[in-house]
């Protein structure tokens, strides 16, 4: 074997070390496979081959008329080539193959279809969602606006979080409120599910019909729920946003269909691969900004049905002897304030709450009261149009 | 037998301590689960997310109550079928009926499950699932071995390209553990297996209902020394693992353009690595260039590889959009415009011959149709038997014809560059999914003959426009006798011009061609094609087809360039026509002597947006000839 010294000696020749390189990620290569990308004779390369092979660092076969080189097993074993082997050849981690699935789908969607817009309800998954985005377009600026359905019944932090989201990355951000319910003072307390159908429900399809956008960007994941479980990752809504489960559109590969007739309109869904815990490691991975919510802190609660409901304005109200409690709570799902429970906790950073994740109980859809209205309330909502 | 009551697993201090980040060493894991309800299969992965502690609390009191409501399992038993099966519709009919994807994670790998129904009428369902999965797990019930479906199963797998299939024998419980009888399936599985050329195959006794050999070696069958399912899913290598080490694949499916210093080529690297400075080719225009930067959010990368979505700028401003590859220069993809293929049929409407779709592969989308149908594959006995269309999950060889070139790998190399789905032109459903095997003739041999005299030439030579006047419309409508005033006008004002009549073609040219649906595309197709090459030579060609598809219409317009195909509609009411009855078809079509015929047992689809509309019940023909006179004179001018 060599020594130190003639080792070096090899190596100082930037194209002895670049053929290493090249034989180190594609084994098997042929002379003429190895002198692409150098400017030099033939027979100046067959000198620097034959240095590499005369020094037990590289290997001929003979291969009918061809001949190819390998590394040798001692060439193998060098630090820096077995480290650029592994990086070509090891598994990509499952949070990378999330994301280049996710930004895959997004580009399809914009390079396909002619009026774009990216639901954004400022939760964790919009979050990552819009992390994804602007990763896809870069260096370009998002190709499209976002859109919030603005109850009004939503966490005054929520809000705060959004502006300054809009802000911080220069997005074209609408707010729409359903003007109807506005009038007729539609609320949570006074009309249950009539609330969602009015402020969440119709209030989306008015605005997607008002800006005519023809597809939308959910966050939703499959691992959600049983119903999103089997929707595919665009989904195809006929005129009226309907939705119909027993007549989707086969998705095969990542060939994605895109094609609508007028009227007809898509919601895509570039997180549904991904679990609840692939979120948050991905937010921790990559630090991404989540509306302080997610974080336990001390807040004022009332307990009522079993489920902590956080005061977060005078509009709550209070039964008579109810009396709110500071508790240390978060939640792992935000929505309207008095529709979303809070978890009593105290992890108070990322990390604790991945932690806290990795050992949950109970699935985060638990924290949303609207959800449990009725036996397969979810799939019912999403026939008529609701995400 | 699982008892409600099961005991929860309690967390050490150990696990609630666990590093934030254990990348699963072995990576994410796609596979299939085929099989029927029968066969456990929602079982098995209701057992295996169970197993691995995925079910939270609320997941478990909501299977205790609904297994109450809907179980079959008997009292006290968790039906885990009910986890998966996800629609009303399934739950209350007991049914699964589209695929459903399950998450699910061990410490060496992530997962993603397809779980798929198994009825001959899902074959599509099983397709979508298959195109994506590393593996497939074959479900068959002990009692019952290798049946009929999983023959189906195993089929598709390996058409869908799925390398790895293993079979788990499940309800092992129920023919008393016996070894002998795990034998005897192994070894048919083997035959199928070596037959339809899967690589790698393993057969695993288990029962997932009582949980033997899920994801622990079972007490039960000693005898048996090979891993568990889980063990099995967790090691096997995956099926693209080696997707760096072939040549680069880059399909373009954005160009990045944020201002006019930078053009980037935003899409996934789907084979091989790409470094700055390699020398790469774009096909189909075989233009050539250098990487000169691999851009992400991130921040620049001297090099990527397979599955990695990237933007990449070339030294060269060479002309580059949407649907174009980039390639290795050395091993590059090839290009062509007719393939042979599979195709696997996924509409109610059946496949027709000859009419025009649109073909997706990768990010590139061209109209195409097919040519001829080779043989279709049952897919339950593997004969080939000869067709004329294909209904809904039926399979075939095909021939396809595109409207313009592609650059593909043959499916069995690489799926992103060899799969491809069909869409229909009107209800832009998708309607097919395909796999390229090769191509027919490769393109670059292929050379139209250059033409000296340019068809413009011979048209000014008759001082005319060369056109064709598509008349269109019911059989009884009136089309020939207008259009028969058409040519006499014309002929007296001293322009060439050629009449097609339906019928007089059907003696001649088409007499092999019957009025079935896929006949009545061909006879269209065949009519186009003579009447480009009348118009080639500069004349005014007059066509009275009943025509009654959009789709063959628009493939005939097709044919032509903008502004030489006029559709002229005879919109003449069903019952005047049927009142008229010139040749005393619809009397026969009414009776039931003639079949297929239009507006009675076949439909007529009326254009949308022809370039004359004739309101043709009241007018006179000599006035509807008149309205045809005075488009053609309008245009002219124009």
């Amino acid at each position: 074997m060599l020594n130190e010294t003639d080792l070096h000696a090899i190596l100082a020749d930037p194209v002895r070390r670049s053929v290493l390189e090249h034989l180190a990620t594609a084994p098997g290569a042929s002379a003429s496979d190895l002198a692409e990308p150098f400017d030099i004779s033939k027979p100046a390369l067959s000198r620097h081959l034959k240095i590499l092979e005369d020094s037990g660092l590289v290997e001929r076969q003979v291969d009918r008329q061809f001949r190819r080189f390998s590394l040798s097993s001692a060439a193998q074993e060098l630090d820096w080539l077995k480290a650029l082997r592994i990086q070509v050849t090891a598994p990509m981690s499952h949070l990378d193959q999330l994301e280049a699935e996710s930004i895959h789908i997004m580009r399809e969607v914009v390079a396909e279809m002619a009026n774009p817009v990216m639901m954004y309800s400022i939760g964790k998954d919009s979050s990552v969602m819009l992390h994804l985005a602007l990763k896809a377009f870069y260096p370009s600026k998002l190709p499209f606006p976002l859109l919030h359905i603005d109850t009004r019944w939503k966490f005054r932090e929520m809000i705060e979080f959004r502006d300054a989201t809009a802000k911080r990355f220069d997005l074209d951000l609408r707010v729409f409120t359903s003007s109807e319910g506005l009038e007729q003072q539609i609320n949570p307390f006074d009309h249950g599910a009539h609330y969602t159908d009015v402020m969440k429900t119709a209030a989306l399809k008015q605005a997607l019909d008002h800006y005519g956008f023809d597809v939308a960007f959910g966050g939703a994941r499959r691992d959600e729920e049983k119903s999103r479980a089997k929707e595919r990752v665009l989904s195809f809504r006929s005129k009226g946003h309907v939705w119909n489960p027993k007549g989707q559109r086969p998705e095969i590969w990542n060939v994605f269909n895109t094609r609508v007739n007028k009227g007809e309109t898509i919601r895509a869904f570039p997180l549904s691969n991904w679990t609840e815990l692939d979120i948050w490691q991905y937010i921790v991975r990559e630090n991404i900004p989540i509306v302080p919510l997610y974080y336990a802190a001390e807040r004022p609660v009332v307990e009522r049905d079993g489920s902590l409901i956080m005061v977060d304005d005078e509009r709550l109200p209070l039964a008579a002897g109810e009396s709110p409690q500071q508790r240390w709570v978060r939640f792992r799902t935000l929505g309207c304030y008095p529709l979303t429970g809070a978890m009593e906790s105290r992890a108070d950073s990322l990390d604790a709450i991945v932690r806290e994740m990795q050992i949950a109980r109970t699935s985060e859809r638990q924290g949303r009261l609207i959800d449990k209205d009725q036996n397969a309330s979810m799939e019912q909502k999403k026939l008529e149009g609701y995400f | 037998m699982t008892d409600i009551s099961a005991d929860r697993t309690v967390l050490s201090g150990e696990e609630a301590q666990a590093p934030l980040f254990v990348d699963a060493p072995n990576g994410l894991l796609r596979f299939i689960t085929c099989g029927s309800v029968d066969d456990g299969k929602s079982t098995l992965i209701g057992r295996l997310l169970y197993d691995s502690k995925l079910l939270l609390d609320d997941q478990v009191s909501a299977l205790e109550s609904a297994s109450r409501r809907f179980g079959t399992t008997g009292e006290g038993n968790l039906d885990f079928a009910l986890l998966v099966d996800g629609l009303q519709a399934e739950v209350e009919q007991g049914i699964t009926i589209d695929v459903a994807y399950r998450f699910f994670a061990t410490d060496k790998r992530k997962f993603i499950v397809a779980d798929t129904p198994g009825h001959e009428q899902y074959t599509r369902n099983m397709v979508t699932g298959a195109s994506t999965a590393d593996l497939a797990v074959l479900l068959v019930d002990a009692r019952q071995g290798v049946v009929t479906q999983t023959r189906r199963h195993a089929y598709i797998a390996a058409l869908l390209g799925v390398k790895t299939v293993v079979m788990a024998v499940n309800k092992m419980d129920l023919v008393d553990y016996d070894e002998l009888r795990f034998r005897q399936i192994r070894a048919d599985f083997a035959a199928l297996t070596s037959m339809l050329g899967l690589a790698a195959s393993e057969a695993i006794p288990v029962s997932a209902l009582v949980g033997d050999n899920i994801s622990s070696a079972s007490d039960n069958m000693r005898w048996y020394e090979g891993p568990s399912l889980l063990e099995f899913l967790e090691n096997v290598p995956q099926n693209h693992s080696d997707f760096s080490q072939q040549p680069l694949r880059f399909p373009v499916q954005w160009v990045n353009r944020p201002h006019l210093d930078f053009r980037g080529f935003s899409g996934t690297v789907t084979a091989g690595q790409v470094a700055v400075g390699d020398p790469v080719v774009v096909l189909p225009s075989a233009k050539q260039s250098q990487v000169k930067q691999i851009v992400t959010f991130d921040g620049d990368l001297p090099k990527a590889r397979a599955g990695q979505a990237i933007t990449l700028v070339l030294e060269d401003e060479i002309d580059i959009s949407r649907g174009d590859l980039i390639c290795s220069l050395k091993q590059r993809a090839e290009v062509a415009d007719q393939f042979q293929a599979d195709l696997v049929w996924m509409d109610e409407k059946p496949l027709l011959p000859g009419r025009s779709y649109l073909l997706k592969l990768g990010s590139k989308t061209v109209a195409a149709s097919i040519t001829s149908i080779k043989h279709k594959v049952n897919v339950n006995t593997f004969e080939h038997t000869a067709a004329k269309t294909l209904a809904l999950n039926e399979i075939a060889e095909v021939n396809l014809s595109l409207e313009k070139e592609v650059a593909f790998d043959p499916y069995e190399e690489l799926r992103e560059t060899g799969g491809f789905i069909l869409i229909d032109r009107m209800t832009n459903a998708t309607v097919g999914a395909g796999m390229l095997k090769f191509a027919l003739r490769r393109s670059q041999n292929l050379h139209r003959q250059a033409l000296n005299i340019e068809k413009q030439q011979r048209a000014q030579q008759k001082g005319q426009e060369a056109r064709v006047l598509w008349f269109t419309g019911l059989s009884g409508s009136g089309k020939s006798t207008v259009a028969n005033l058409v040519e006499q006008r014309l002929f007296a004002a001293g322009k060439h011009c050629m009449i097609l009549d339906g019928d007089n073609v059907r003696h001649g040219l088409n007499r092999d061609l019957g009025f079935t649906d896929a006949d009545r595309v061909e006879n269209i197709r065949r009519i186009g094609e003579v009447a480009k090459l009348m118009v080639e030579a500069g004349l005014i060609v007059i066509v009275s087809f009943i025509s009654p598809f959009r789709s063959e219409r628009r493939m005939a317009r097709e044919l032509l360039q903008d502004g030489e195909f006029v559709e002229v509609f005879v919109d003449t009411p069903l019952e005047i026509c049927e009142q008229r009855d010139v040749k005393g078809l619809y009397a026969k079509a009414r009776s039931g002597q003639i079949k297929n015929f239009t507006g009675i047992d076949s439909p007529y689809e009326p254009p949308e947006a022809a370039e004359l509309h004739l309101q043709a019940g009241d007018a006179s023909a000599e006035e509807l000839a008149q309205q045809v006179i005075a488009y053609l004179e309008r245009s002219d001018q124009a």
